[in-house]
C-alpha cells in the first residue's frame, strides 16, 4: 500500500497537499455519514418487519379455529356384525 | 423488493468502480497542471459534485411537476429525494470549493466571484425547502407547497447559471466552455470519468432513500391493513413526504 501511494507521481508534501487531502476526506466523510445515518434507518425498518411479522403471526394464531381433535383409533366403536348391510 | 430496490447492488458495484478508477486516474494518470500545480487535483471532485448538485436540484424541479401534474404521491417523494441529496452534494462542493480557493487565492472566500456567490445563494434557496415543507402540517398541502417551490426553484437554477456565464467580472477560473473547453485529453479523460462517478453516486444514493423510504412506507400501511389503525404509531411532523 505504501509503494502504492509513493508510486503516485508528484504526491506533494509541501503546503498544497494538505488542502487535497482535506477536499477528498470532506466527500469521503460525507458519503460515510450518509451511509451511515441510512444504515440505522434501514436497521430501524429491519427491527419494525420484524415486530409485523411477529404481529401477524400471533393475530393468525388467534384467528384461526380450533383444530378438530385426532380421532384415536383405540376409541373407534366396533362395527356391529349383526347389524343390516347398507343396501 | 420495490423498484428502488431492483438494481441497486449493481449500480453500487458500478459506482464504486468508477469512482476507484476516478482516483486512480485523479493521482496516478492526469498531469499535474503547470499553473496550479498539485492543487488542481481538487478540482476533479469539486467541479462534479458543483455540477451534479445543481442538476440535482434540477431534477428535483422536474420531478415536483411530475406530482403537479399526476397528483401522485411517489413523484413528490422522487422529488424531495432527490433535493436532499443535491443539497449534500452542494455542500461537499461548497466546502472543496473554498478549500481551493484558501490553497490557491489565499482566502476561504471571495464575495467579489459571481460563481461562489452564486451557487451560494442557490444552496441557500434550496435549503430553505425542508423548513418549508415542515412548516407545513397537512400532507396533502405540505406536498403540493413544495412541488411548486421545487418547480420555480429548479427553473431558478439553469437561469441564475446563464447570468453567470454571462458576467464579465470573475476570477473564478473558467476551464469548461462551449468551445470544447481548456483541457488537455488526460486531464478531460479524468474530469469526465469523476464526472461520471459522481453522478454515479448521487443515483446510487438517491435510488437508497428511496427504497428504505418506499420499505418504511410499506412496512406501516402492512401493520395499518392487518391490525388497524391503532397498531400504528401516528408520524409526527415530518419534512419528509410521509
Amino acid at each position: 500500500m505504501t509503494g502504492f501511494v509513493l508510486a503516485a507521481p508528484a504526491l506533494p508534501l509541501h503546503s498544497a497537499g494538505k488542502y487535497v487531502a482535506g477536499a477528498y476526506i470532506v466527500f469521503v466523510t460525507l458519503v460515510l455519514v450518509y451511509v451511515a445515518i441510512m444504515a440505522t434507518r434501514l436497521r430501524r425498518t429491519e427491527r419494525e418487519l420484524a415486530q409485523l411479522r411477529r404481529d401477524v403471526a400471533a393475530a393468525r394464531d388467534e384467528a384461526a379455529p380450533e383444530p378438530d381433535p385426532e380421532p384415536d383409533p383405540e376409541s373407534e366403536p366396533e362395527p356391529d356384525r349383526d347389524a343390516e348391510p347398507v343396501p | 423488493m420495490s423498484i428502488y430496490g431492483r438494481g441497486l447492488r449493481g449500480l453500487a458495484i458500478v459506482t464504486v468502480v468508477t469512482i476507484s478508477t476516478a482516483l486512480v486516474l485523479v493521482f496516478f494518470y492526469a498531469p499535474l497542471d503547470a499553473d496550479q500545480g498539485f492543487i488542481q487535483k481538487i478540482f476533479y471532485i469539486h467541479v462534479p459534485l458543483a455540477i451534479v448538485s445543481l442538476c440535482g436540484f434540477v431534477l428535483g424541479g422536474l420531478f415536483g411537476a411530475g406530482h403537479l401534474r399526476t397528483g401522485e404521491r411517489k413523484w413528490d417523494m422522487r422529488s424531495y429525494v432527490a433535493i436532499h441529496m443535491a443539497l449534500i452534494f452542494g455542500v461537499g462542493g461548497l466546502i472543496t470549493g473554498s478549500t481551493w480557493a484558501k490553497a490557491s487565492w489565499g482566502h476561504w472566500w471571495e464575495w467579489g466571484d459571481p460563481t461562489l456567490v452564486s451557487f451560494l445563494i442557490v444552496l441557500l434557496l434550496f435549503a430553505t425547502y425542508q423548513p418549508l415543507r415542515f412548516s407545513i402540517e397537512d400532507p396533502e398541502r405540505q406536498s403540493r407547497y413544495a412541488s411548486v417551490f421545487a418547480v420555480v426553484a429548479g427553473a431558478f437554477v439553469p437561469m441564475n447559471f446563464i447570468v453567470v456565464r454571462l458576467s464579465q467580472e470573475f476570477v473564478h477560473p473558467r476551464v469548461l466552455t462551449l468551445t470544447g473547453g481548456n483541457l488537455p485529453g488526460p486531464m478531460r479523460l479524468t474530469f469526465v470519468v469523476s464526472l461520471a462517478g459522481i453522478a454515479l453516486l448521487y443515483a446510487t444514493l438517491w435510488k437508497y432513500e428511496m427504497a428504505a423510504k418506499n420499505a418504511r412506507g410499506q412496512a406501516r400501511a402492512l401493520r395499518r391493513a392487518l391490525l388497524g389503525d391503532d397498531a400504528v404509531r401516528p408520524l409526527g411532523r415530518s419534512a419528509a413526504p410521509s
